[in-house]
């Protein structure tokens, strides 16, 4: 029980208090100490990728073994995961000093490494395509949004409208001064709504945060009381 | 007339004299291009160390003049701190950096010097006046092949040193020992046995209602965390709903999938949702692989989800934590699946996104409410109450500053001008 809980709420607590007073200490031994803090966090981090990298294959591997639908897919996920981390490992990101071209002298220099290569001409069209995506789903998503079912739909739908507008050569061409309404309804209502979302956030933030600190909050620990 | 012509050549004979072996230079002692003619330098306040501010105020004619700054230790090493410098940016800081990070050593004195002129500064001249058998010791206007500089005396000793509190965040302590007394205050009164009110928050009443009808369907649930780290507060906050959720699914005996984002919050979601069947008596029916981490790539990780979604077609999907660019990809293929969706986000970017697609939101506080709304111990109750006096408190401030701007700059009356400027002040970190 100790281990369990009755630690992880004291390190909390210590090092909340801790953190909360090195924000008003700008001395270097408070900066070291952050420094030091900053270090953990990322050694700590870097052994829970070995705990992702056990799950995801564990995942994939059961699914293979079961042939569960769909598992031709990890193998692909597999062999992909094995492969850009021996690029990695072999090759390094950048040119030209890799291990792979110490142990293949016969290998020139070039631009891009195959690690650098799979990022480039792979990870990165992927990305675009999924993000592209979005344009599609606003579409629809809008469609849905601004039917003008009600007041509240209608009032969403017409601003929506003249924003749009005001944000393409089109609206200014109708009507010169609609970018300074749209600027206006941005900076103005608009502002003053999402001002008044954030401060509610900050203050659930702090109260999150006290909580947390005192032990009064511990779901995220797992478990109740 | 001839008096005074005889003086200035034997007072130029004898400035040439002192740096014979240059015949381009004349230098005229103690001579000023104005009245005031200085540069002064302080400890940078509320820093770490190793900085020192130097400041100038020259008169506004001079403002597209150049000033050249150098630097002499107490060894009398001579240095350049800045060259070329616009008159009129008025100053200039001399710091360590993490290239060079004993640059101004704390403790040790530093005297500064400015070289003013119109054209930019001469590199050999430059490298004259900082050379160590001649320094910048004296004053006065330097002719150096036919352009004119203009050297300050120097500075009095300047020393850098660290401070141990950082003053320019005095609001912000207030301000934490004011919320911290409100909390207090309040989980006393609420520890007391004092009623406190919640109002109703739809989203999380549809917790039941979503994890019933997707066990009705025979479906999973999706749990999705967002792409926060375990160190952002809405993620902690989608954790503590989690744990609810999870309750839920195991009480229904139904399968909850947690695709993750970063390895840290996948460990915390497993060890939540076991924790979660535990209580609930079900600890048989928890599968770790159910909580599973997909990538730490933004789109990839979208599409990891989107894919999962499609394929396992979970009846209820619940999205809780932080979410960027990916919030309407993910939420746009739940609803195609036909899902029963539960969104809630502190990012108001994202919020119009899950407003539009998905049947409940928890709007930005309300997500960190959630975990007092589902628990509903006083002690939590206590923790709304005082946010909620804070909003006032803020509501207050904004009213007050509103009044004041209207009668300081809309009908300029000199003392709400002064008023609006302490509380800006005031309020300012």
């Amino acid at each position: 029980m100790f281990l369990r809980r009755t630690l992880p709420l004291l390190v909390s607590a210590i090092f909340g208090i801790a953190l909360i007073l090195q924000f008003f200490v700008p001395h270097p031994a408070s900066k070291s100490f952050y420094n030091l803090m900053l270090d953990w966090l990322i050694i700590v981090s870097a052994f829970t990728y070995l705990i992702a990298v056990q799950s995801t294959v564990e995942l994939h591997f059961t699914k293979i073994k079961r042939k569960v639908e769909g598992w031709q897919y990890s193998i692909i996920v597999l062999v992909s995961l094995f492969v850009t981390a021996l690029l990695g490992v072999f090759g390094g990101a950048f040119m030209p000093t890799t291990l792979w071209m110490k142990i293949f002298p016969s290998v020139k220099p070039t631009d891009t490494t195959p690690l650098m290569y799979t990022y480039l001409y792979m990870q990165m069209p992927m990305q675009s395509t999924i993000f592209s995506l979005l344009a599609f789903y606003m579409a629809s998503a809008a469609f849905r949004s601004f039917r003008a079912r009600s007041f509240d739909a209608t009032l969403l739908l017409v601003t929506a409208g003249i924003v749009t507008l005001g944000r393409v050569p089109l609206g200014e061409f109708i009507y010169k001064g609609l970018p300074d309404v749209v600027e206006w309804i941005l900076k103005y209502p608009n502002m003053a709504a999402q001002r008044g979302i954030l401060i509610g956030v900050q203050l659930g933030i702090i109260a999150t945060s006290i909580k947390i600190i005192l032990g009064i909050e511990r779901k995220y620990l797992g478990g109740g009381k | 007339m001839l008096k005074r012509t005889l003086l200035l050549i034997v007072f130029l004979i004898l400035s040439i004299s002192l740096f014979s072996e240059n015949d381009s230079l004349i230098f005229l002692e103690n001579q000023t291009p104005f009245e005031g003619f200085a540069i002064t330098g302080k400890d940078i306040p509320n820093d770490g160390g190793g900085g020192i501010e130097i400041e100038w105020s020259f008169p506004d004619s001079l403002d597209n003049f150049f000033l050249t700054v150098l630097r002499k230790d107490e060894a009398g090493n001579n240095s350049i701190v800045a060259t070329d410098l616009l008159v009129s940016s008025k100053q200039v800081r001399d710091v360590s950096s993490e290239e060079d990070p004993s640059r101004v050593k704390d403790g040790t004195k530093y005297y500064y010097t400015g070289i003013l002129s119109k054209k930019m500064v001469d590199e050999d001249f430059l490298n004259m006046l900082i050379s160590k058998e001649n320094g910048y010791s004296k004053n006065g206007i330097y002719i150096f092949n036919n352009d004119t500089f203009y050297v300050t005396a120097e500075t009095d000793a300047i020393i850098s040193k660290a401070s141990w509190f950082n003053l320019s965040r005095i609001p912000v302590v207030i301000s934490l020992i004011l919320i911290s007394f409100v909390f207090l205050y309040y989980l006393n009164l609420a520890k007391s046995g004092k009623e406190l009110y919640i109002r109703k928050i739809n989203g999380l009443d549809a917790v039941e209602e979503a994890v019933g009808r997707s066990t009705e369907m025979g479906k999973p649930i999706m749990y999705i965390l967002g792409i926060g780290y375990v160190t952002d507060i809405p993620t902690i906050a989608g954790l503590t709903i989690l744990s609810r959720v999870s309750k839920k699914v195991a009480e229904y005996e139904t399968k909850i999938l947690v695709p993750s984002y970063d390895p840290v919050v996948m460990t915390t979601a497993q060890e939540v949702v076991k924790e979660a069947f535990t209580e609930a008596g079900r600890p048989d029916l928890y599968n770790k692989n159910d909580i599973m981490y997909i990538t730490q790539d933004q789109f990839g990780y979208a599409a990891g989800v989107d894919g999962m979604m499609m394929r396992e077609k979970p009846g209820a999907v619940f999205l809780q934590g932080l979410f960027f660019a990916e919030s309407l990809i993910l939420a746009e293929t739940g609803h195609s699946i036909g899902a029963i969706q539960i969104s809630g986000t502190t990012e108001t970017a994202q919020l119009p996104f899950f407003v539009a697609a998905c049947d409940y939101t928890l709007i930005g506080e309300e997500m960190m409410a959630a975990s007092v709304y589902l628990q509903k111990e006083p002690m939590m109750l206590g923790s709304i109450a005082a946010e909620d006096l804070l909003k006032v408190f803020i509501m207050v401030l904004i009213i007050v500053g509103f009044v004041l701007s209207i009668f300081a700059y809309g009908f300029n009356i000199g003392i709400f001008k002064n008023l609006f400027d302490l509380l800006a002040r005031a309020l300012q970190v």
